[in-house]
């Protein structure tokens, strides 16, 4: 393989949290250096990358599905897969081939179904599916309602290294419910739960995790009282981590207006001021992740009454733009953005990449970060166009991605 | 619907009240016209006084019901939505048992669509009928009291006479056990009240909600009986709470739960039979109004 060098790219280290104009060669799908005025090898291939950012290739910390196009229109060369497949990732040899799935152009991350079946009762062979590959334990779209099992559970994979990644919504509160419960359900006339079904079962979990003396992480916090109990948790030293997906930061119920299905989501958007408390746990670090959720739906799935729809967005594609939203919103730093977006789930699965270090796989994108271009969800690649966001004017476009050395964009 | 849209379909739907008591009830503005009265979820008064009004009117009038359509056959609701279309009805008529279901379906459709209920969304024609009979009764709507009372939460009657009462200038009050309380209901301009007895004191009119009976289910109420002596309309209550008061029911009525026979049979103060006469004077007024730019009445 020819080696690759980029120069004059503004590099971003998420990881060691610096930022600095220079060139970085690839040499053996490794990163061979980082630095200012570095001189090219014989044959090497040359990337002009003036005005461009490079940074690590992005991990999506949880999709529902492997996507590769979309993944790779957003910059993404790693997901964490989210056990709810069919069937679910509860044995060893799914987790295999979960694995495979993605190759070669995608590290596809497979997470170990926390109980068989997803059925919420029964511990699945966590351990077997940690050597087969797992990178960690999911509940997936569901909470484990049974506390006693919740608590085996973090137990159990506290005992494996492994972190629990638990799903917050209490799932009594949920039943049967298509909406937050606010003044919009009530004028569209939407079953709908109360927000505080997602703090009611963050709570258990963090109580039971503190009982456990296990790591822990919700998949996704989109009120603000999750925000503040994530937040107060973090401050008393609790090994609890938190994500989010870009629209719980973007949009908040309005958006299901018209009664459009593709807003429908899960956990499902809430009011403004539980958007506006995602966005501050994103500025002060209580929010650690941000990720896709990508969750691809079918017409048949989609164009149904509102409450009869399936929820989920398609997320991969525009995740580096929506996140970009934030930067340009001035929420957050572009190194800020990157390390919720590779250097932070990095480190708390343990994965590799998420810096710029020399020996490092070549897994790295160059993207401008201004470019201008317009979310349109019949030309998102990918599986499905189902995006709460079509027609948004966004600014972020991948110039280059690289897998091991390899392009993939 | 702004005010004067509302008073407008009341003027025409009052004419039809009148033509409606004469022996020869029979217009003939419809005639050749295709009126499908799609019902995916089971109705009978609302069904029948679609029909009957379709057919006063002179349209040849098509009934879709639930039991016989192809969606138990696993075919979705737009494919119906675009079969039903392929047949050039001039009109639909829908009710569906999922919020927003009738304007998924009207922005895939060529002809006016009515909504005849959509889950706990909206009932509009339901609203003016509503809004026709008190106002035959009480001469206007702008400045009465108006208390709904019951299963509010899962009403699509109580939302639609929020919008259009409020519109109207009537002061609403929302009358529910909190189980069955919408959240920020007073944003929809209905004033919560969870004492029946608080909520029905100065009323003008009292709207009666049917409590539907599977609501013990999902722990909302304990029982009919408990549900019967805190929030059943009876004649005690009705006396508190002012001399001349009217009394509404949507129907079908649940007599010994929500409403004592007594107070539904009260001639002098229960509206009820009027309501479904009203019906189908409203419900000819929207099917006249909405067809008219096809008959080329309209430019």
């Amino acid at each position: 393989m020819k080696p690759i060098l980029i120069r004059g790219a503004r590099l971003i280290d998420p990881a060691a949290g610096t930022e600095a104009a220079g060139d970085l060669l690839i040499v053996d799908r490794q990163i061979a250096a980082v630095g200012p005025g570095l001189a090219a090898p014989d044959g090497a291939e040359i990337v002009e990358a003036a005005g461009l950012v490079l940074a690590p290739g992005l991990i999506d910390a949880g999709v529902f599905r492997t996507d590769v196009e979309a993944a790779v229109a957003g910059g993404i060369t790693s997901v964490l897969l989210m056990p709810d497949q069919s069937p679910p990732l509860d044995d060893p040899a799914l987790i295999e081939r979960a694995e495979r799935l993605g190759k070669p152009r995608l590290w596809v991350r497979p997470l170990a179904a926390a109980t068989r079946g997803l059925n919420g009762r029964e511990l699945a062979e966590l351990s077997l599916m940690k050597e087969a590959g797992a990178v960690a334990v999911a509940t997936g779209r569901q909470a484990i309602a049974d506390a006693q099992v919740m608590l085996r559970l973090l137990r159990y994979a506290a005992g494996l290294g492994l972190v629990v990644i638990a799903h917050a919504e209490c799932p009594f509160l949920t039943a049967g419910a298509a909406a937050t419960d606010t003044e919009t359900a009530t004028r569209l006339g939407l079953p709908a739960a109360p927000a505080a079904a997602e703090a009611i079962q963050i709570a258990r979990d963090l109580r039971l995790a503190r009982e456990a003396g296990a790591p822990l992480h919700i998949a996704c916090v989109s009120t603000a009282e999750g925000v503040e109990l994530i937040r107060a948790a973090r401050a008393e030293g609790q090994d609890v981590t938190a994500g989010t997906a870009p629209a719980y930061a973007l949009l908040s119920d309005t958006a299901l207006a018209g009664y459009r299905s593709f807003a429908r989501l899960s956990p499902p958007l809430r009011g403004e001021a539980d958007r506006l408390a995602v966005r501050e746990g994103l500025a002060d670090g209580s929010i650690s992740i941000l990720a896709s959720r990508h969750d691809p739906r079918t017409q048949e799935d989609k164009r149904l009454p509102f409450a009869d729809a399936a929820p989920g967005a398609a997320g991969s594609a525009t995740l580096l733009a929506l996140g970009l939203n934030l930067v340009h919103d001035g929420l957050i730093s572009l190194p800020r953005l990157l390390a919720l977006l590779s250097a932070n789930p990095a480190a708390r699965f343990g994965l590799p990449g998420g810096a710029l270090l020399p020996g490092a796989p070549a897994d790295l994108l160059l993207f401008d970060s201004g470019a201008p271009w317009r979310i349109d969800a019949d030309r998102l690649p990918g599986r499905a166009g189902n995006t709460p966001f079509d027609g948004l004017p966004v600014q972020g476009r991948v110039r280059l991605l690289l897998k091991g050395g390899e392009r993939l964009a | 619907m702004h005010p004067w849209e509302i008073s407008f379909l009341l003027d025409e739907a009052e004419q039809w009240a009148q033509a409606g008591r004469r022996a020869r009830k029979h217009d003939d503005r419809l005639k050749g016209l295709t009126q499908i009265n799609a019902f995916f979820e089971n109705s009978t008064r609302t069904l029948l006084s679609f029909e009957i009004a379709g057919k006063r009117l002179g349209a040849d009038v098509v009934n879709l019901a639930a039991g016989a359509s192809s969606l138990k056959k696993g075919e979705t609701l737009l494919d119906t939505a675009l079969t039903l279309n392929a047949m050039q009805p001039d009109v639909i008529v829908i009710r569906h048992e999922s919020s927003g279901a009738v304007a998924l379906i009207a922005e895939k459709v060529d002809c006016p669509v009515l909504n005849a209920g959509d889950g706990r969304h909206e009932h509009p024609t339901q609203a003016l009928l509503d809004a026709l009979t008190i106002r035959r009764r009480k001469g206007r709507l702008e400045g009465l009291t108006v208390a709904i009372c019951g299963d509010i939460l899962h009403s699509r009657v109580a939302r639609s006479n929020f919008h259009l009462l409020s519109a109207m200038g009537a002061e609403v009050r929302a009358v529910a056990p909190p189980t069955l309380m919408p959240t920020d209901v007073e944003r929809l301009g209905a004033q919560p009240f969870t004492d029946m007895e608080k909520g029905l004191k100065g009323a003008d009119v009292v709207m009666m909600l049917r409590l539907q009976l599977e609501r013990m289910d999902g722990a909302y109420v304990p029982s009919t009986r408990e549900y019967f002596r805190t929030f059943g309309l009876t004649r005690e209550r009705l006396a508190a709470a002012g001399d001349d008061v009217l009394v509404l029911h949507p129907g079908p009525m649940n007599r010994g739960v929500e409403i004592e026979s007594a107070v539904a049979d009260d001639i002098q103060r229960s509206a009820i039979s009027e309501q479904v006469e009203m019906g189908v004077a409203v419900r000819m007024a929207c099917l006249d109004v909405l067809t008219r730019k096809r008959r080329g009445e309209w430019q």
